[in-house]
């Protein structure tokens, strides 16, 4: 976890798997994401950055349509993935988020047994055909939440009952038990404490094999860590995206320079 | 001086003190404010208090011992040996001086010279007071009620003393404090906690209080019935010329089937009109339609038994128990119960609506966010997270059910019997508690007790049924939290 190292991060050049176009969402009257594009490559982690309110979680919640929930909300634009338009009218929300997997910022474990979490969305959507399918989606689920080894001897306790950091390592496995392709995390390691910080960014780099994984995060030290890219927002522009290593060294937009150097934020 | 008077007048020393206290204590610190240890009101208000509490507390003191006193003093003057031991006469002759004492207050005759006649003279003393003496009246029944109104005159004095020189004394004590070093916010807040604490008490105290009468009466009436034939016996008929039999099994019955049917009606419309409510419904249809849902909770219960008897009851025995050959009586259970769960249904769904409210929107972004629907969020997460809040609730209108009345009097009728079909008239514990009280009965005759132990029988199953709900709720919130 050393932050020097960022600069000599190889990044994996790959396909593009979300692609927005002019994207723009108001709640009520307020603009909150204004004319955002940014196309985001497959396993890869990429960063949203930026300050308080600058729409960061707001365009992370389109790419699953979680916005559809607020009343108030209004997206207009394209988002892609694989070249597939999400706001397509054929497009159903509900499949749509089994696909993109999302992980929040403060973890919310259902009030159910750790068994039961993971089984939540394979149980659903109806992934397995039977119980030891099941029993095996869990174990997979687990073992890459990194999970598994504390939890594996009390399945059948409640997932209320652990401690922050494996409740967000659970909430990770749940979402990745019905095989998205895309991983959203809203500020994953906001209520966690320091080790089990690590422990998630440990997590997050392991998950970039699989998935492409888009975190939102208020730590410039964290985005620094985990991510191939970076996106820095600001006032819900999109002010600046590049290589993460590139956004921290050598920042081109002066926006971009007062807020990691912290002269705005 | 009436109670009423000492009250107006302690408070009246009480505001005099507020301000001589605040006075006081500006006064010690030389006019600066600054140099006391609390705000000046504080000062004012804690001899305002230490002049009221003691006070107050004398006075509820003397005013519960005093009717004691003028007993004893009552029963002194009469004398054991007139009544010969009895004490049922002994109680009538005190009855008979209590009467002579309210007339002599009614007449307003001077006690004092009245008392200080002979024996011999007294009968006469009434008479000019204008008050009615039985011939041959013993002299000690009339001393008795001189006692009485003597005693509760001087009984009152006393009080008015002592309380006025409580509520000095408090105050004078307090004023000498009033300096800037006395710590006087800090002695109201303990003042503050002292209230706090005796409104608890006064709740639990009356809980005990209504329990413990209940009980000794219970204890009553099984001493004059068998225990077995109460809690065991399947008849229900009880007669005032006695040799009645009291069986408590068919009005428990009764309790428990209308309760049940009103369950079944209130549980899952309440329930799934909460769902509606809390989850689907616009803040606009939410607007109108929750007090609409709450009004149904403020219509009287007689309303309800009066909708039960002229509309309800017709309708289910035209159209379901004579087409059905189930019977043909406009009251039965079914009523009763329909038309009860009609009134639940606002309790159930309140509650519910508030504590599916309270469950955290994370929970259900967490349930979206796996691509999970609306109603399937809401089966498997939302409710068995509010699960423990949707029993407690379902579980006061189970406690409403049983201890309802008036529906019951009116939409099932008073006939107590056990029967499976629910187009019977039945009756239920708390029907028969009002039927065995109202009229000019004897009040220690097995068939008036009866209702005390069938009101207790009562009181332990609500007991019961809170038990239960909060087992329940404490079960789950350590799987849930």
């Amino acid at each position: 976890m050393n932050d020097m190292r960022i600069t000599e991060r190889a990044v994996d050049l790959s396909e593009t798997k979300i692609s927005a176009r002019n994207v723009q969402v108001f709640y009520g009257d307020t603009h909150a994401i204004k004319d955002v594009s940014v196309d985001i490559a497959d396993k890869t982690v990429t960063a949203f950055i930026g300050p308080s309110g600058c729409g960061k979680s707001t365009f992370l919640r389109c790419i699953n349509r979680m916005n559809d929930t607020i009343d108030t909300a209004r997206v207009t634009g394209d988002i892609l993935i694989d070249g597939e338009d999400i706001y397509d009218r054929r497009v159903d929300p509900v499949q749509l988020r089994a696909k993109v997997g999302m992980v929040f910022q403060k973890p919310n474990p259902f009030p159910k047994s750790i068994y039961d979490n993971v089984a939540y969305g394979p149980r659903i959507h109806g992934l397995a055909r039977n119980k030891v399918e099941l029993d095996e989606i869990v174990e997979r689920s687990l073992r890459r939440g990194a999970i598994w080894d504390e939890v594996k001897d009390r399945l059948d306790a409640p997932g209320t009952g652990l401690s922050g950091g494996q409740q967000q390592r659970l909430c990770i496995a749940r979402a990745v038990a019905t095989e998205p392709e895309i991983l959203l995390m809203d500020e994953p390691c906001s209520a966690l404490d320091p080790i089990a910080t690590a422990q998630v960014e440990e997590l997050i780099d392991e998950l970039r094999r699989n998935y492409s994984v888009v975190i939102v995060t208020h730590s410039m030290q964290q985005a620094a860590r985990v991510s191939q890219k970076t996106a820095f927002f600001h006032l819900g522009h999109l002010v600046e995206y590049g290589e993460t290593g590139q956004i921290f060294t050598t920042p081109r937009d002066p926006r971009t320079e007062s807020y990691i150097t912290g002269r705005i934020g | 001086m009436t109670t009423g008077t000492i009250l107006i007048a302690l408070l009246a020393l009480a505001v005099v003190g507020y301000f001589l206290g605040r006075g006081r204590a500006v006064a010690s610190a030389g006019g600066d404010v600054r140099r006391l240890h609390s705000l000046p009101r504080f000062y004012g208000l804690n001899v305002a208090l230490t002049t009221l509490i003691p006070a107050l507390a004398v006075l509820a003191v003397g005013l519960l011992a005093l009717p004691i006193w003028t007993d004893l003093r009552v029963g002194a003057a009469i004398g054991p040996s007139l009544a010969g031991g009895d004490a049922g006469r002994q109680s009538l002759l005190i009855a008979q001086a209590d009467r002579l004492a309210e007339g002599l207050e009614g007449a307003d005759a001077n006690v004092a010279a009245i008392a200080a006649l002979d024996d011999g003279a007294l009968a006469g003393a009434f008479a000019d007071a204008g008050i009615a003496v039985r011939e041959g009246t013993d002299p000690s029944i009339l001393r008795a009620a001189l006692a009485r109104v003597g005693t509760q005159e001087t009984g009152s004095w006393m009080l008015v003393l002592l309380v006025g020189l409580a509520g000095v004394v408090g105050a004078l004590v307090a004023l000498r404090a009033s300096g800037p070093a006395f710590r006087a916010r800090n002695a109201v807040e303990r003042a503050i906690l002292g209230v706090l604490i005796l409104a608890s008490t006064i709740a639990i105290v009356t809980t005990a209080g209504i329990v413990l009468s209940m009980l000794f009466e219970t204890i009553n009436f099984l001493r004059a019935y068998p225990a077995a034939d109460f809690f065991f016996g399947t008849v229900w008929n009880p007669r005032f010329s006695g040799d009645s039999q009291l069986g408590l099994l068919p009005l428990l019955w009764g309790t428990m089937y209308v309760s049940l049917v009103a369950l079944i009606v209130a549980v899952p419309v309440g329930l799934l009109a909460a769902i509606y409510m809390s989850e689907y419904a616009g803040p606009r249809v939410r607007a109108v339609a929750k007090p609409l849902l709450e009004i149904l909770a403020g219509i009287p219960t007689i309303v309800y038994g009066l909708f039960a008897l002229v509309t309800v009851g017709p309708l289910l025995r035209d159209w379901f128990a004579q087409p059905l050959g189930l019977g043909n009586s406009a009251s039965s259970v079914m009523t009763a119960g329909l038309v009860m769960g009609v009134m639940l249904i606002p309790f159930v769904s309140s509650l519910s609506d508030d504590v599916i409210n309270a469950v955290p929107q994370s929970m259900r972004d967490g349930s979206l966010g796996l691509g999970a629907t609306k109603s399937e969020t809401i089966r498997q997460v939302v409710v068995p997270a509010a699960l423990p809040g949707i029993v407690g609730s379902i579980l006061l209108a189970a406690s409403r059910a049983i201890g309802e009345t008036m529906i019951v009097v009116l939409g099932a009728g008073a006939a107590a019997q056990m029967d499976l079909n629910p187009f019977e008239a039945m009756t239920t514990i708390t029907v028969k508690i009002v039927s065995q009280l109202v009229g000019d009965n004897d009040f220690n005759s097995p068939e008036t007790l009866v209702a005390f132990a069938l009101g207790l029988t009562l009181f332990v199953m609500t007991l019961a049924l809170n038990v239960l709900a909060l087992w329940i709720v404490r079960r789950y919130r350590e799987q849930y939290e």
